[in-house]
């Protein structure tokens, strides 16, 4: 039993400039990085998947399969021991392994969420851009990709937070992110207690900020094409 | 201007055209009737080739649609069309829907493309709601604009389906009225509609289709005034309560 009275408040303020610096920073940028490069890729794997071509869609489909039904634990320690060591060779740095992961993980949630918001814009859009003489590139670029963008912001919004959480797996190849520093900041100190409340508060802290901002992003855009 | 010819379009066992035959000239207006289900969309939609015909060919402008080596981008750019659900770009004022086109495909700088879609907007009666978004548009309005886009890219022929049938009574008639307007001007029209009004004003043939072939067609005043054929009476006595 542990009452609050032999909480060691010292080391969580000792270690806080560490948690928030190194920590925190670096989850964000990682999350930032791997949600926003996710997003350009996603958005192209959704239209090989969409492509009436069929080698293009099964391309799609067989990427968002691989990265939706293997664990991103198992896709982190692939990415980092086996197949980038295998092109690159050498040890490598697992800042680069982390980001590659979390990236080609995210893209495929990505191309899923764009892919619905795409099958969800009215067929009647598609032959008005048509009727007009747009090819169906033109048609997509001007037409039907900007109403699924708009549609999707709040889904693209839970993605950012569930990857915000996901990216604490790349403390597994010492990825220096928060819940890596709460490994360290455990094993230095030999207390496990206040190291691991900290970092789940600051995640908290983090997601509840970000979910408030995605269900304005709801309000927002959530409801259809009006934009009065 | 538009050839027929023996064109059938079967979606699987279902066949929805069954063998249509029709010429249609320059500056005609060619008014389209039939029950619901009987192919009438189905018909004006392989005319651009919105719907890939299962047999048959369709000669636009000269154009082989039907031929694979037809650029259908480029004759579709002739061939306005203008939809029940008038399918405005809701993320674009209708300054933009009108000129999207006329910078993507007609490749107008951004000024020109929006001056002529601004004369296009007038033309319709609506130059001053040029920066609304369709949402802020009511359904006559909407119709209105979807006309103008389709206008601004000089069709040579534009085709109607039942651009009326969603409206508010009290909206059919400026929407007829710009229609009728592009008659007397001496556009090409295929019209899809079972406003008799506007058939006997301007068209100058009336087809009833049905299951999918043309039953009967003629002077509107006849289709519509003395029909011949058994059906097309059942139909017309249906829709003339
Ligand atoms: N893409 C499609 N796939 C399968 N069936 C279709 C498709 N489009 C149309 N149909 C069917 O073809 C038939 C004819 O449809 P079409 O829309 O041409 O009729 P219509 O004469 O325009 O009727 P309405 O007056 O209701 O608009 C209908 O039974 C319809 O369900
Ligand atoms: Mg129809």
């Amino acid at each position: 039993m542990i009452s609050l009275g032999v909480i060691r408040w010292d080391i969580i303020v000792d270690y806080m400039p560490m948690l928030l610096k190194v920590g925190v920073l670096t989850t964000l940028k990682l999350t930032v990085f791997s949600v926003g490069v996710g997003t350009v890729l996603g958005l192209f794997i959704s239209l090989l998947r969409l492509s009436s071509w069929k080698p293009f869609s099964v391309i799609g489909v067989v990427y968002v399969d691989f990265f939706r039904g293997t664990p991103l634990l198992v896709q982190i320690f692939m990415f980092h021991f086996a197949i980038l060591p295998a092109i690159i060779p050498g040890a490598f740095p697992s800042i680069i392994s982390g980001l590659v992961a979390l990236t080609l993980n995210s893209a495929a949630y990505i191309a899923e969420i764009f892919r619905a918001g795409i099958q969800s814009i009215d067929r009647g859009q598609m032959e008005a851009a048509r009727s007009l003489g747009m090819t169906y590139p033109q048609a997509m670029r001007y037409v039907i990709i900007p109403q699924a963008f708009k549609r999707v912001i709040p889904a693209l919004g839970n993605e950012f937070i569930a990857m915000l959480k996901d990216s604490s797996l790349v403390s597994v190849i010492s990825v220096q992110e928060l819940a890596m520093t709460g490994t360290l900041m455990s094993n230095r100190t030999y207390r496990p207690f206040e190291p691991w409340i900290t970092v789940a508060i600051l995640y908290l802290i983090m997601t509840m900020i970000l979910s408030r901002f995605v269900a304005y992003l709801e309000r927002r855009f959530g409801k259809g094409d009006i934009r009065a | 201007m538009i050839y027929v010819r023996n064109l059938h379009k079967h979606f699987g066992k279902l066949k929805v055209l069954r063998g249509i035959d029709c010429h249609i000239k320059p500056k005609e207006v060619v008014v389209v009737i039939g029950p619901s289900g009987s192919g009438k969309s189905t018909f004006l939609r392989c005319i651009n080739v919105l719907e890939k015909p299962t047999d048959g060919e369709i000669i636009v402008d000269g154009f082989n649609m039907t031929d694979p080596r037809t650029n259908i981008n480029k004759v579709r750019e002739e061939v306005g069309m203008v939809f029940q659900h008038f399918n405005l770009f809701p993320h674009m004022t209708a300054l933009e829907n009108v000129a999207l086109a006329l910078e993507k495909v007609r490749k107008m700088p951004v000024a020109q493309a929006e001056s002529v879609a601004s004369e296009m907007l007038e033309k319709v009666g609506l130059k001053d709601k040029a920066s609304n978004y369709p949402a802020q548009l009511s359904g006559g309005q909407q119709q209105r604009v979807a006309i103008a886009r389709a206008l601004a890219m000089r069709p040579k022929v534009m085709l109607f389906d039942e651009p009326t049938s969603a409206l508010d009574p009290e909206m059919v008639g400026e929407v007829l009225a710009v229609m009728k307007g592009l008659a007397r001007e001496g556009m090409t029209m295929v019209v899809v509609s079972h406003e008799m009004g506007f058939a006997k004003e301007v068209g100058d043939r009336a087809i009833f289709m049905d299951e999918g072939i043309i039953i009967e067609e003629g002077k509107p005043e006849d289709v519509f005034g003395n029909p011949q054929h058994e059906r097309t009476q059942s139909f017309l006595s249906k829709i003339l309560i």
